[in-house]
């Protein structure tokens, strides 16, 4: 479990972050490991799992009818894979495969979210540093809509 | 007012007068991408290469064609391979692209400043390049690995829209296998048998292994990628004043004179094209300047 807590605490996403909130934050976590070409999750199924990532990378995919699998994203150490979690219905809006054999913590979304509504004090760390991500992944797929290596005129 | 920047350390240019070109002809061209491809140019009279300093560009003449300011994307220690990398976009672009081998151009030249590499050394670099910018790096990257032991870390950090813009290829693949440079590629799109990042270049920077506030990073891209890279390298710690910037503008002369190249106080071809960032940090936010 110590150990556990010093992973989590070094992890980007919760550096800094009260160790009593990260005592808490343990009891929703564990260590899970990922082969090359894993699935990591589905589009459509339950969404119940927040990765921090911890080494190696992950495809975010979506299925397309005539492409077949399209990479539209990959995320790897120190970055933060799964948002669903977070809000109803819960349910995956994309699909994620390991790149690369992949270590990870998976926190354990009812588990998180449970432990939020109980402490409003960490619910609202955890949503604040969940929104700062949110806003920079929002700022780069707008620069990545934008095209700007396309010839303008 | 404005005071111009220091000599880069490369050759003065032949001359200042616009109209003297120097006649060269085409050695050799390939292309590197769908819409890219280099060429190599050799003096007609043979007389003695023009050394140039990483960053500075060329006017390339294509008789009855058009003019237009390609940097020089070659390596300066071999001056007499005169190397451009070109993107053919529109009318002069597209005459250097049907240029054959023996035929002739006009180059002025070489002109702006340069990237500032002596100012660099003892610290980490990381060099991040979009698109078609990683032509104006290149020769910085030749300099900073023929003078590997006078830097830190070094990174270059490369984006392009898919797969198959990827310019340079080999050497790219190269560079991945050294153990004294971190190369990490993105593309904004990936198209099958992809493995590699999927995300705009300035997300690669906290990927990235070097000591933020011993960093000189070198930026040269689409504007926009400029301005997000920069904030992004100084989210992570940079000073600003560590971050180097090559723009681009319209250009006639290329020596002052006409104004065409004007952004805001700056003439881009005489203050630049590489400028410190805090130089034309409120410029870049600026609608028309
Ligand atoms: C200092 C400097 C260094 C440069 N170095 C290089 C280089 O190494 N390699 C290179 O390929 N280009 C480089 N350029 C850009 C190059 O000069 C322009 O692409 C060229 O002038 C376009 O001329 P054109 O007659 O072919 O196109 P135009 O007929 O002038 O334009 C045709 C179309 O292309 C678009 N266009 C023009 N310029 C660009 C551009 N830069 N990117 C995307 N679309 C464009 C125009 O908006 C228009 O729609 C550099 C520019 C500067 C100022
Ligand atoms: S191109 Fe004439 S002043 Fe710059």
């Amino acid at each position: 479990m110590e150990n556990l807590e010093r992973i989590l605490a070094e992890h980007p996403f919760l550096a800094g972050m009260e160790p009593s909130h990260l005592e808490i934050l343990v009891g929703c976590a564990s260590n899970v490991r990922f082969e090359i070409g894993q699935l990591i999750f589905r589009q459509g199924e339950d969404a119940d799992v927040c990765y921090l990532l911890r080494r190696g990378r992950v495809s975010v995919e979506v299925f397309s009818p005539n492409r077949g699998p399209v990479v539209i994203q990959t995320v790897g150490e120190g970055d933060v894979l799964g948002w669903s979690w977070l809000t109803p219905p819960y349910y995956w809006h994309f699909d994620a495969r390991a790149l690369d054999p992949t270590l990870a913590i998976a926190l354990d979304g009812k588990c998180l979210r449970r432990k939020c509504d109980e402490d409003h004090g960490l619910g609202y760390v955890l949503l604040k540093r969940v929104a700062t991500i949110i806003e920079q992944r929002l700022q780069a797929t707008r620069l990545q809509l934008l095209d700007v290596y396309g010839n303008h005129s | 007012m404005e005071t111009i920047p220091e000599k880069p350390f490369g050759q003065e240019p032949m001359s200042t007068d616009p109209r003297h070109f120097r006649a060269y002809r085409m050695k050799r061209r390939w292309q590197e991408t769908h819409d890219t491809f280099t060429i190599e140019l050799a003096a007609m009279d043979g007389s003695e290469p023009v050394n140039f300093a990483p960053g500075q560009f060329n006017m390339l003449y294509v008789f009855g064609q058009g003019e237009v300011p390609i940097s020089i994307s070659g390596d300066p220690r071999q001056p007499s391979a005169l190397t451009h990398t070109v993107r053919a976009v529109g009318s002069a672009t597209k005459s250097l692209r049907r240029l054959k081998a023996g035929e002739g151009l006009g180059v002025r030249g070489p002109y702006g400043s340069p990237w500032p590499l002596e100012g660099a050394r003892g610290n980490d670099v990381v060099v991040v390049a979009g698109g078609i910018g990683l032509a104006p790096l290149r020769p910085a990257l030749y300099e900073l690995l023929h003078r590997r032991a006078d830097y830190g870390q070094i990174v270059l950090l490369y984006g392009t829209r898919s797969p198959t813009d990827i310019l340079y290829r080999k050497e790219l693949a190269r560079w991945r296998a050294r153990f004294d440079l971190e190369t990490l590629i993105t593309v904004d799109r990936a198209t099958d048998g992809w493995h590699g990042h999927v995300g705009v270049v300035s997300t690669l920077i906290s990927k990235a292994s070097f000591t933020p506030a011993n960093t000189t990073a070198l930026i040269c891209g689409p504007e926009i990628m400029i301005r997000f890279t920069a904030l992004a390298l100084e989210k992570r710690g940079v000073t600003p004043e560590n971050i180097y910037v090559s723009l681009e503008r319209n250009m006639k002369c290329a020596v002052g004179f006409c104004g065409h190249c004007q952004f805001g106080p700056l003439f881009v071809c005489r203050d630049g094209p590489v400028f410190s960032y805090p130089r034309v940090k409120g410029l870049l936010a600026v609608r028309e300047v």
